[in-house]
C-alpha cells in the first residue's frame, strides 16, 4: 500500500515537475499533515523537482526550522519569517507558526533526500562525500530513485559513477517493476561490498512463508550474485589478513631484533628489554609535549624528531644497565635472568613515578591517521604501513650495522671466540657495552612504533617480552635472518589463528606450538652450524 | 642389605634435626592456638586473625618454596612456571570450596554464580565429582602433577635446560594465564573463586576452621622440608647434584638424567598444587593473576634470598620477601616495586647463596682462618656450574 502511494505521488510529481516555478503550497501543505505517508509521498515530490528551493525546505525541515502558519507553510528564521513556497520574507510576520516535527524515520528520509540532492552539486568533492553516505544509509530508495537518475546523467566523474550506478540498484531493489529488480540485481552483482551482500541476502529471505522478493527470476539471480560477491570478499579478506599478520610481524620484528643482538649474538638474557621499548614509548610521548609547547607548527613531525631521541634514551639506559648489573653476571644466564627482571620492576616503577600510573596519550600525527583504501572492506591504516616501512628501515639499519662496519665486525669476532678477539687487540669489554647500546637502542626504536598503535604506560613492555624472547627462541638464537622469519610467520599465522578460534586461543596456540617445535629443533628455524657438547 | 625406609627417615634428619621439627609443629599446632584462642585481644601475645592468615598464607608460600629449591637449588632447572602449579592446585580445591557454598550465591543457584552470570545451564564435565572433598584434593594434587610430567617428559628428552627452559615455562605461564582470564574456560574469567563459605561442612571463616587450617600448613612445610632432606640426603639426590653440576658427565658414566630430572620436577609441582589447595581456603579467593609472569619469578626470588640448595634457606627467603612486601604495601605502597627490584639485583650480585650462604660464610671466617671456609666448596660448584647457554653461545661460554 505505502509503494503504491510512493509511486503515486512520484508519478503525479514527475507529470508536474516541468510546470513548477515555484513549490506547489498545497504539496507542502502535505507536510504538516498526521499521514505518513502523505508526508512521505510529499518528501518525494520535493526531491524529484531537485532544485533549489526543494532544497530550502528539506534543508529547513530537517533543521526543525518549517513551520504551518495558518494555511501557509513557513520558514522560521531567527527573527524573520519567510514563505516556503517562494523563499519571500513575509511582512508582518503572521503569529505563533507551528513548528512542524519529524519521526525519526521520516528525518532519515529527508537527511537522505539532503543528501540525494547534494548529488547534483558542482562540487566533485561534495558530490563523492554523499555518494557515498548514501551508500550506507539509504533509507527509503525507491523516494530517490528519479533523481539518482537525473545525477547519473549528469556525472562524467570515474569514481563517482560506479557508486552512483550501485545507488541507483539499490534503490530499485525496491520498485515494484520485476524486471527493473533483475536489472538492478544484475547491477550489484558487480560490487565487492559486505553491504551489498547483506542487501541481496535480504532478499532470500523467508518472511512468514512468502519471500522478500517474490519473482523467482530475481530470487536466482541474487543467489547468483551473492555468490560472485562472495569470492571477491575472500581475496579482500585474506589480503586483509595477510596485511595485519604483517603488520603484527613487523612489530614482532621491531621487538624482538635489538633482544637477537643482545641475546641472541651476546647471550645476555635481558628480562628488562620490554621496558626498554617503554623508555622508547615515554620518549615519543616527550617530544610530543616539548613540540606542542615549543614548536606547535611542527607537531606533526614530533615522531620523525623521536626516532633519535628515543634510540639514544634506550641505549643510554641499556649501558647503564649493562655498566653496573649485567657486567658482572656474564656467563651466569639464570642470574643475569633475575637480575635483569629486577631492573624492569625497577625501571617500571620509575616510570609510574614519572608519568604516572595511569596510559598516557600519544596522537598519531596527520600524515599517519587514516588509511588507504583498495577496496570496499580493505583499507590499510597509515600507521601500520608506516610501521611495516620502519621495520625495514630498521633492519637494513642492523644488517648495515652487523655486517658493513667495523663495530658489527668486531661484534660478530668477540661472539664467535672471545679469547682470541681479545689476543688481537678488540676491547671486548667496550664492545660489550656498545652491543648492549645498540641492542637497547633498537628497542627504544619499536618503542616508538609501538606507541603509535598501542597503549602507553608503565606496564607495557610486560605484554612483549614473552612474544619477543618467543621469536628469537623460534628463529634461532644468534640469527638476524631467523629472528625475521619467525617474526612475520608469527604474526601471520597468530591472525589466521584469530579469525578462526579468536585472539587468546589464538595466543595459546602459538605458544604451544613454538613449545612443540622446540622439542623437534632446539636450535631454532636457523641454527648456526657446528658442534656443541651442551 | 636395604636399609628400612623409617631408618633412612630417622637417620636422614639427624637428633638436632628432629628437635627443630618438633619445636615448630609445637608451636604451630600448640602455641600459636592458644595464643589465638584463649589470650583476650589486647593481650601483647595474643595472635590476632589477621596474623594467623597471613603466616598461614606465608606457610603455604613456604612450601612453593622449598618446591622451588628442589629443582632450582639441587637440580639446577630454573621454572618459572611454579605459579602456574601452585594456581592449579589452588583452582582445583577452589571448585570444590565453589560447590560447598550451595545456594547461598547471589542467584540462589546450584551452579556457581559466574555460570549463572554466563547463562550456562549445567556444570561443564570438569567439574563433575567437585563436590567431593576427597576427589578436588586428589585434583590439586594430580593436575599439577599430570601437567608438569608431559610438559617436563617432552622438555627433558630433548634434553632443553638452562635459560631454554626458563623461557619455555615462561611462556606456558603466559598462556596458562590467558586461558584462565578467559570466561568461557569455566573458572569464573578474570574474578576467579571467591565468597567461599563452607568447608566440610565447617564455616571456613571461624576461627578453628582457620587454626586447623594453619596446622595443616605447618604440617606440610614440615612434611616437605624432611621429605627434601631424605630425598637429598639418598643416592637420588646426589644424582640428582651430579647431574646439576655436570649433565654430560653423568650421561657419560651411564645414568639417564630424564628419569631424575622427571622426578623431581613432577614432584615439586604436586607439592605446589598441595600448597595452592592449603593457600585458597585461607586466603579467601584465587584468580588468573596468580598465574601471571611476574608471581612465577617472584617464587625464585624467594629462594635465591634464602638460599639455594639448603632446604631451609628457601622457607626464610619466602618469610623475609612476603613479610617485607606486607609491610611495604601498607607503609610505602610506591616504593615496593623498587625495593623488589633492588632485591633481585642485588641478591644475585653480592648474596649468591642467600642470608643462609652469608650467615655460614660469615661464622666459618670467624672459626677458621680466612681461607676454606667450610661452606666453600659447595658454593663454588654452584656458582661454576651453572648451566651453560645453549648452542649459539657456546662459543661465549668457553671464556667461563
Amino acid at each position: 500500500m505505502r509503494r503504491f502511494l510512493i509511486s503515486l505521488g512520484l508519478a503525479l510529481s514527475l507529470c508536474a515537475s516541468g510546470a513548477w516555478a515555484d513549490a506547489d503550497p498545497v504539496a507542502l501543505k502535505a507536510l504538516a499533515s498526521d499521514d505518513f505517508d502523505a508526508r512521505l509521498g510529499a518528501i518525494a515530490t520535493l526531491v524529484a523537482a531537485g532544485d533549489a528551493d526543494a532544497r530550502r525546505i528539506l534543508t529547513a525541515l530537517s533543521d526543525d526550522a518549517l513551520a504551518v502558519a495558518g494555511e501557509r507553510v513557513v520558514i522560521v528564521a531567527g527573527e524573520q519569517v519567510l514563505d516556503a513556497a517562494t523563499g519571500a520574507a513575509i511582512k508582518p510576520a503572521p503569529a505563533s507558526p507551528e513548528s512542524i516535527s519529524l519521526n525519526n524515520s521520516l528525518r532519515q528520509q529527508v537527511n537522505s533526500a539532503l543528501a540525494a540532492l547534494r548529488l547534483l552539486s558542482d562540487d566533485r568533492a561534495e558530490r563523492l562525500a554523499s555518494a557515498k553516505s548514501l551508500l550506507s544509509d539509504m533509507g527509503e530508495g525507491a523516494t530517490l530513485l528519479p533523481l539518482l537518475d537525473k545525477a547519473l546523467k549528469q556525472e562524467q566523474d570515474g569514481e563517482i559513477k560506479p557508486i552512483l550506478v550501485q545507488l541507483r540498484a539499490q534503490a530499485s531493489l525496491a520498485s515494484p517493476d520485476a524486471a527493473l529488480r533483475l536489472q538492478a540485481v544484475k547491477d550489484l552483482s558487480n560490487s565487492a561490498s559486505p553491504a551489498v551482500k547483506a542487501l541481496l541476502l535480504g532478499l532470500l529471505e523467508k518472511q512468514g512463508d512468502t519471500f522478500v522478493e517474490p519473482d523467482e527470476k530475481v530470487r536466482a539471480e541474487a543467489q547468483f550474485a551473492v555468490k560472485a560477491i562472495d569470492s571477491r570478499l575472500v581475496w579482500s579478506d585474506l589480503s586483509g589478513r595477510l596485511f595485519t599478520g604483517v603488520s603484527l610481524g613487523s612489530i614482532l620484528l621491531l621487538a624482538a631484533l635489538g633482544l637477537a643482538i643482545t641475546y641472541g649474538v651476546m647471550g645476555v638474557i635481558n628480562m628488562a628489554h620490554g621496558e626498554l621499548l617503554m623508555v622508547g614509548a615515554y620518549s615519543a610521548y616527550a617530544m610530543q609535549g616539548l613540540f606542542r609547547s615549543h614548536l606547535p607548527d611542527y607537531v606533526d613531525y614530533y615522531v620523525v624528531a623521536a626516532v633519535p631521541v628515543a634510540f639514544f634514551a634506550a641505549a643510554l639506559v641499556g649501558m647503564a644497565m649493562e655498566r653496573t648489573v649485567i657486567r658482572h653476571l656474564y656467563g651466569r644466564p639464570l642470574e643475569t635472568l633475575l637480575a635483569t627482571w629486577g631492573l624492569s620492576l625497577v625501571l617500571i616503577q620509575a616510570a609510574r613515578l614519572l608519568f604516572g600510573a595511569q596510559n598516557v596519550e600519544v596522537a598519531n600525527p596527520a600524515w599517519m591517521s587514516g588509511g588507504l583504501q583498495l577496496a570496499d572492506n580493505l583499507s590499510l591504516p597509515w600507521n601500520r604501513l608506516v610501521i611495516v616501512a620502519f621495520s625495514g628501515f630498521v633492519l637494513l639499519l642492523v644488517w648495515l650495522m652487523m655486517n658493513k662496519t667495523r663495530l658489527g665486525m668486531f661484534v660478530r669476532a668477540v661472539t664467535q671466540n672471545r679469547p682470541m678477539a681479545g689476543c688481537v687487540g678488540v676491547p671486548t669489554a667496550r664492545i660489550d657495552t656498545l652491543a648492549f647500546g645498540i641492542g637497547s637502542g633498537i628497542a627504544g626504536l619499536g618503542g616508538v612504533a609501538l606507541s603509535q598503535i598501542a597503549n602507553v604506560g608503565p606496564d607495557m613492555g610486560q605484554g612483549y617480552i614473552v612474544d619477543s624472547f618467543m621469536v628469537v627462541v623460534l628463529g634461532g638464537v644468534g640469527q638476524l635472518a631467523g629472528a625475521v622469519w619467525a617474526a612475520l610467520g608469527l604474526g601471520v599465522v597468530t591472525k589466521f589463528l584469530e579469525g578462526w578460534a579468536g585472539a587468546v586461543i589464538a595466543k595459546i596456540l602459538v605458544l604451544v606450538f613454538i613449545i612443540v617445535f622446540i622439542q623437534k629443533r632446539p636450535q631454532g628455524l636457523f641454527a648456526l652450524k657446528g658442534r656443541f657438547v651442551e | 642389605m636395604r636399609t628400612p625406609v623409617t631408618v633412612k627417615l630417622f637417620a636422614g634428619l639427624g637428633p638436632k634435626g628432629w628437635f627443630a621439627v618438633a619445636l615448630a609443629a609445637l608451636v604451630g599446632w600448640v602455641l600459636v592456638p592458644m595464643a589465638h584462642l584463649l589470650l583476650p585481644e589486647g593481650h601483647p601475645l595474643h595472635v590476632s586473625t589477621y596474623a594467623i592468615t597471613l603466616i598461614g598464607k606465608i606457610l603455604c608460600y613456604a612450601v612453593v618454596a622449598v618446591a622451588m629449591d628442589l629443582i632450582w637449588g639441587f637440580g639446577g632447572i630454573l621454572s618459572l612456571g611454579h605459579g602456574v602449579f601452585f594456581a592449579l592446585g589452588g583452582y582445583s580445591f577452589g571448585m570444590y570450596l565453589m560447590r560447598q557454598i550451595g545456594r547461598e550465591g547471589s542467584y540462589q543457584s546450584d551452579l556457581p554464580d559466574f555460570m549463572v552470570f554466563l547463562d550456562w545451564k549445567e556444570l561443564p564435565w570438569y567439574w563433575s565429582g567437585s563436590d567431593h572433598f576427597l576427589w578436588a584434593l586428589f585434583l590439586a594434587v594430580a593436575v599439577p602433577g599430570l601437567i608438569a610430567w608431559i610438559f617436563g617428559y617432552f622438555a627433558f628428552r630433548s634434553r632443553i635446560k638452562g635459560v631454554y627452559f626458563s623461557i619455555i615455562t615462561q611462556a606456558l605461564t603466559y598462556a596458562a594465564m590467558l586461558f584462565f582470564f578467559r570466561n568461557e574456560t569455566g573458572f569464573g574469567g578474570n574474578n576467579g573463586f571467591t565468597d567461599f563459605k563452607r568447608i566440610l561442612g565447617y564455616s571456613i571463616t571461624a576461627p578453628e576452621t582457620r587454626l586447623v587450617l594453619f596446622g595443616l600448613s605447618v604440617a606440610l612445610l614440615l612434611g616437605a622440608l624432611i621429605l627434601g632432606r631424605v630425598l637429598i640426603a639418598s643416592k637420588f639426590g646426589k644424582v640428582l647434584t651430579a647431574i646439576r653440576d655436570s649433565e654430560s658427565r653423568v650421561m657419560f658414566i651411564g645414568y639417564n638424567p630424564l628419569h631424575y630430572k622427571l622426578f623431581i620436577w613432577t614432584l615439586s609441582a604436586m607439592l605446589c598444587g598441595l600448597a595452592g589447595a592449603l593457600y585458597v581456603p585461607q586466603v579467601g579467593i584465587i584468580n588468573p593473576s596468580e598465574m601471571s609472569v611476574a608471581n612465577s619469578i617472584e617464587i625464585a626470588i624467594w629462594v635465591a634470598v634464602g638460599g639455594r640448595g639448603t632446604l631451609i634457606g628457601p622457607v626464610l627467603g619466602a618469610g623475609i620477601v612476603n613479610l617485607s612486601k606486607s609491610w611495604f604495601t601498607t607503609s610505602f605502597p610506591e616504593y615496593w616495586l623498587f625495593f623488589l627490584g633492588l632485591l633481585f639485583i642485588l641478591v644475585t650480585l653480592y648474596l649468591p647463596q642467600g642470608v643462609v650462604g652469608a650467615w655460614a660464610k660469615l661464622r666459618s671466617r670467624k672459626a677458621v682462618a680466612p681461607a676454606a671456609p667450610a661452606l666453600a666448596p659447595s658454593v663454588k660448584a654452584v656458582a661454576a656450574t651453572e648451566p651453560e647457554l645453549p648452542a649459539g653461545s657456546a662459543a661465549k661460554g668457553a671464556s667461563a
